[in-house]
């Protein structure tokens, strides 16, 4: 069996922001009795122990976590790469500065645009100024710096505007990754979904600004997968490489598998080991067995695993069927109307965005 | 990226990566903000030696100490894979 490399530790799902693209799961409120920082400590401990080396510190905001320096300190002790995942909001100087020492590897802050005017109203707070000083805060400890900019029909027309911000920012890398359509962007997806025309004028500005930027900065982009011929790899393989544990302690192969109809596995019951190897949740979607057709017979179920069985389940009630954004799935239809309303008319979409709450 | 390291290039690991050593897998590794890669014996003693000051001339001729066969050709196309995936700086020498 693999070794995981990567734990995604979901510290919190409390977030000072309200972007209505956010993947964090409906139901908030089930996830309020947080793990202990001693609970933490153990599931750090026990993630190396199985091979863990990358440490992402996420959330919601991980920063509402008081106990924040002390979980970082910790994992930086057991070996592992720490990656904060944030907001920014709470990123003062001093709490940089305790991150620092406590050997924190390095900083992703989202901005939810390339200007203040939009990224405050996604983000449904002012938030924009305090990001960006955050982030100078960040360059002038010496840590890198990676600007995350999740992208949606109401700002992927600000790229450029994002790429002459991360470069102001002089971030070592920049991610721009199309929403991907879980939790409460699932709910908001008709109004979030960019048009053909948009993701094709995004496409040239991040073309040359690869040119301009080679060898300065990473720029990652991410189509969003509905517009893709094949699914994504998810998680590289469900219980292969990555594994998420939950603000509550539910363990998952990937961070949106909350509302699988699987017996959940918790480090609050069990150790982060035998979930690992025997769980039944880590175990039905191993491997390619419990493929159907057309995965079963395909050339490509190595390299993309079906693609999301989050996904499959979200859009077809069944978690083993293939990924419906595969144009081979037999259920293509339901992600290709969905592509066909986003490209309807030219003019903005009207529709209202469902912020996410602070807490549930 | 079209890379080619010089003989006289100084390489190093970027900042932010770290070459570490993983008892779960009993290999060297470098360690990124986003990915992982796992190292062979090889590929880390080249890496120990990447400390900016020696020179890829220098580091092929302390190999050549340890291995039997060292191709110079070989460590500068392994060390022109890492820059790429910007995981070593190279300053001239």
């Amino acid at each position: 069996m693999d070794r995981p490399f990567g734990l995604l530790a979901e510290l919190t799902y409390r977030c000072p922001l309200s972007c209505a693209y956010c993947s964090n799961p409906l139901n908030l409120a089930d996830y309020s009795d947080e793990l202990t920082t001693a609970e933490w400590q153990r599931v750090l401990a026990e993630a190396r122990q199985l091979g863990v080396l990358q440490c992402h510190l996420s959330g919601g905001e991980p920063l509402l976590r008081r106990d924040l320096v002390e979980i970082v300190k910790s994992a930086g002790e057991l070996g592992l790469y720490t990656n904060l995942v944030t907001s920014a909001i709470g990123l003062s100087r001093r709490r940089a500065e305790e991150l620092r020492a406590a050997g924190l590897d390095h900083v992703q802050i989202s901005v939810q645009a390339g200007e203040p005017v939009v990224s405050d109203r996604i983000a449904g707070m002012r938030s924009f100024e305090r990001k960006i000083e955050a982030a100078q805060v960040v360059k002038e400890l010496g840590w890198p710096l990676t600007v995350n900019v999740v992208l949606h029909r109401q700002n992927i027309d600000t790229i450029a505007d994002i790429l002459r911000l991360a470069e102001q920012l002089a971030a070592d890398r920049v991610e721009l990754a199309n929403t991907q359509y879980y939790g409460w962007a699932l709910r908001n997806r008709d109004t979030l979904l960019p048009s053909e025309a948009q993701l094709r004028r995004a496409e040239v500005v991040v073309r040359a600004a690869r040119k301009r930027l080679a060898g300065r900065m990473d720029l990652i982009y991410v189509l969003p997968d509905y517009y893709s011929r094949y699914p994504k790899p998810c998680m590289g393989g469900w219980g292969k490489r990555q594994l998420t544990v939950a603000p509550n302690g539910d363990t998952l192969p990937c961070p949106a598998a909350h509302a699988i109809p699987l017996p959940r596995a918790s480090v609050r019951e069990d150790s982060l080991e035998r979930i690992w190897t025997s769980s039944p949740l880590f175990q039905r979607f191993r491997g390619t067995d419990w493929m159907p057709d057309p995965c079963r017979s395909c050339d490509r179920r190595e390299i993309d695993f079906g693609g999301c069985r989050c996904q499959a389940f979200q859009l077809t009630g069944d978690a083993a069927r293939t990924d419906p954004v595969c144009h081979l799935s037999p259920d293509h239809a339901i992600v290709a109307e969905t592509v066909r309303a986003a490209n309807e008319g030219t003019g903005p979409r009207v529709g209202v965005l469902v912020p996410r709450p602070h807490r549930g | 990226m079209n890379t080619s390291v010089p003989s006289s290039g100084r390489p190093q690991l970027a900042r932010h990566v770290r070459l570490a050593f993983d008892r779960t897998r009993e290999r060297h590794v470098l360690l990124q903000p986003e990915s992982v890669v796992v190292l062979n014996a090889t590929g880390a003693d080249v890496l120990g030696l990447c400390d900016g000051q020696r020179t890829v001339a220098e580091i092929v001729e302390e190999l050549r100490g340890r291995y039997n066969r060292v191709v110079e050709n070989e460590v500068r196309h392994f060390l022109d894979r890492l820059v790429a995936k910007r995981c070593v700086e190279i300053s001239d020498g």
